[in-house]
């Protein structure tokens, strides 16, 4: 226990000491809340509707996707992963610790967001706030999951970026972050439930933000769930000490089941 | 003779085509400082990472300390240490957070002490990616000596160091050898090899070539004992002159150059030649091939041969 703690102790504290992580987990996501309430709220008053939901999803996107997997990269070419397994740290702990100290950043920077909003800009404060929370806490733990799994299977620094912007720009356009959801077509309204942030957005307005729901946002909840531990149980499985990372048990592609849960959503929902 | 600590019996590894380690043997006993030498891609980290335990044999058993490596990694960490070549720590991690964080891994007590004794005092909040390449060495030197293991591999521990810290490094391995420690030392530094360590392997072509003490190892090869004479009034400057043992000779600076197969004969012959011409020595020296001289016709011929005792 003393282990992990201190494993722990340690990973937050370097969320906030490297210039990256403190960009990825409290500037960037600030910084873009308060340009979107000056700017956006003038342009399109309806905005202000979803903005503290939306504005929390983005900080999730932001901290998960630009901050999690590189790091484990950079970690496992640069021979950490092998002085780690010498000294004996669990791979768990390695996938999972910089997920939760990474929710941890979230859960603050989301209590800034969440109270600024209403402040600053005359957002509506969510209506209920349990299920605001349990929405936020399936989104991040999801979206941590996601991107230690990215981590784990991208080959390189350079293809992690990719990956990860695969699944960041199409959330911003596509999950009813910028313009409602129901203004998509059928078709890209699909394709958008593929994203963890669609199912988020969806599960906000419905469950906790007082308004109308695209589909079923319980639905969404469950799926975001079930996304998590497919997510982390993928991460462990695929997980290599090699730094070259070409010695695993199955083959990269097999991460594309964290998908499941949300292909399922669409034919179910 | 003290029991082996480290034993390596017909190890072989391959990476899906292309052999790494080809069916070595040797063993390290307690308490000594081992070189492990050889060119890179011989098959040295490919050694070393099955016996941390981080690779799997192909065939052959390694036991380090009575343990299979591979079966029993929990009970391999805690009587190993390792000093990576590259570190291996998070940049933004402080020493004093290093020390922490490995040691609660390791189940002991942090030993912050290390540190001091390592000239880490000043540094113990500065960030890795803060301190000098020396003090980052220091620092992985202490954190793989923390939890007192009976092996440390020690990975070009000096490698890109000032002299005075190399000099620090080599004292703090003497003292550890001294309270028992296993060192297995990989370096590319023929002279720390030589100078530290009681026994080297050479590694070459992923096969072991050559094994012994340094002076066994140099003492098998082919490698001639140079023998350089100034004398007064040039008494060994004929180039008629034949010397026993002599295979080759130059003159440079003044001084007559003698490479000699046996030096007995041959320094016997130069002292009586210049009694007999009447001449007066003003220096000569005696110079066996090195370590590296050794090395490098090793490498050099692609020589397999055993060269010293196993």
């Amino acid at each position: 226990m003393t282990a992990f703690i201190n494993h722990f102790a340690f990973e937050f504290r370097t969320g906030i000491r490297n210039k990256q992580l403190l960009l990825m987990n409290y500037l960037f996501p600030i910084g873009f809340f308060l340009m979107m309430g000056f700017v956006m709220a003038g342009i399109n008053p309806l905005f202000l509707e979803t903005m503290t939901p939306a504005m929390a999803v983005f900080a999730v996107l932001a901290a998960t996707l630009l901050g999690i997997p590189e790091p484990l990269v950079n970690a496992r070419e640069n021979g950490i992963f092998r002085s780690y397994k010498i000294s004996g740290v669990p791979s768990i702990s390695i996938l999972v610790i910089p997920a939760l100290t990474t929710t941890l950043h979230l859960v603050i920077v989301t209590a800034i967001i969440t109270a600024l909003g209403p402040l600053l800009f005359d957002a509506p404060a969510p209506a209920n706030w349990l299920h605001y929370v349990l929405v936020f806490a399936s989104l991040a733990f999801a979206m941590s999951g996601i991107s230690v799994l990215i981590g784990v299977v991208s080959p390189s620094s350079r293809v992690t970026i990719l990956y990860s912007q695969l699944l960041f720009i199409p959330s911003i356009l596509l999950s009813g972050m910028m313009f409602p959801y129901s203004m998509l077509p059928d078709v890209a309204g699909k394709i958008a439930q593929l994203l963890p942030a669609t199912q988020a957005m969806n599960a906000f307005n419905g469950l906790a933000m007082g308004g109308a729901a695209g589909f079923d946002p319980w639905g969404s909840v469950i799926a975001l769930f079930a996304s998590v531990v497919l997510a982390f149980g993928l991460a462990v499985y695929l997980f290599s000490w090699d730094s070259r990372n070409t010695d695993r048990r199955g083959h990269p592609l097999l991460a594309l089941l964290f998908l499941l849960p949300f292909v399922v959503g669409i034919f179910v929902g | 003779m003290r029991d082996p600590v480290i034993q390596v019996q017909d190890f072989s590894k391959s990476y899906g085509d292309v052999v790494a380690v080809d069916g070595i043997s040797f063993d390290v006993r307690q308490g000594e400082i081992f070189g492990l030498l050889g060119p890179n891609g011989a098959g040295k980290t490919t050694t070393l990472e099955s016996l941390e335990g981080i690779r799997a044999p192909d065939s052959g058993t390694l036991r380090v300390a009575d343990i299979d490596p591979t079966r029993d990694p929990r009970k391999l960490r805690n009587v190993i240490g390792v000093q990576l070549q590259s570190a291996g720590l998070p940049e933004s991690i402080t020493p004093d957070e290093a020390m922490r964080f490995f040691c609660a891994y390791h189940h002991v007590a942090p030993r912050l002490d290390l540190l001091d004794r390592l000239g880490l005092s000043e540094k113990r909040k500065a960030q890795f990616y803060e301190l000098s390449t020396g003090q980052q060495r220091r620092l992985a030197l202490a954190l793989a000596m923390a939890h007192d293991p009976q092996v440390l591999f020690l990975d070009e521990p000096t490698a890109g160091l000032d002299v005075a810290t190399r000099v620090e490094l080599h004292d703090v391995m003497r003292e550890l050898q001294a309270t028992g420690t296993t060192i297995i030392l990989a370096t590319h530094d023929m002279a720390e090899a030589e100078g530290m360590s009681d026994r080297v392997a050479i590694l070459l072509n992923h096969e072991l070539a050559a094994i012994g003490t340094p002076i066994e190892i140099t003492a098998a090869g082919a490698g001639m004992t140079k023998v350089s004479v100034h004398t007064q009034n040039s008494s060994l400057s004929d180039l008629t002159l034949t010397l026993p043992a002599v295979a080759q000779r130059v003159s440079k600076d003044g001084y007559e150059i003698f490479y000699s197969t046996d030096i007995g004969p041959t320094v016997s012959a130069i002292i009586a030649r210049i009694e007999i011409q009447g001449d007066t020595l003003i220096d000569l020296r005696v110079e066996r091939p090195s370590l590296e001289d050794r090395f490098l016709e090793i490498t050099s011929h692609g020589n397999a041969a055993n060269g010293g005792s196993q």
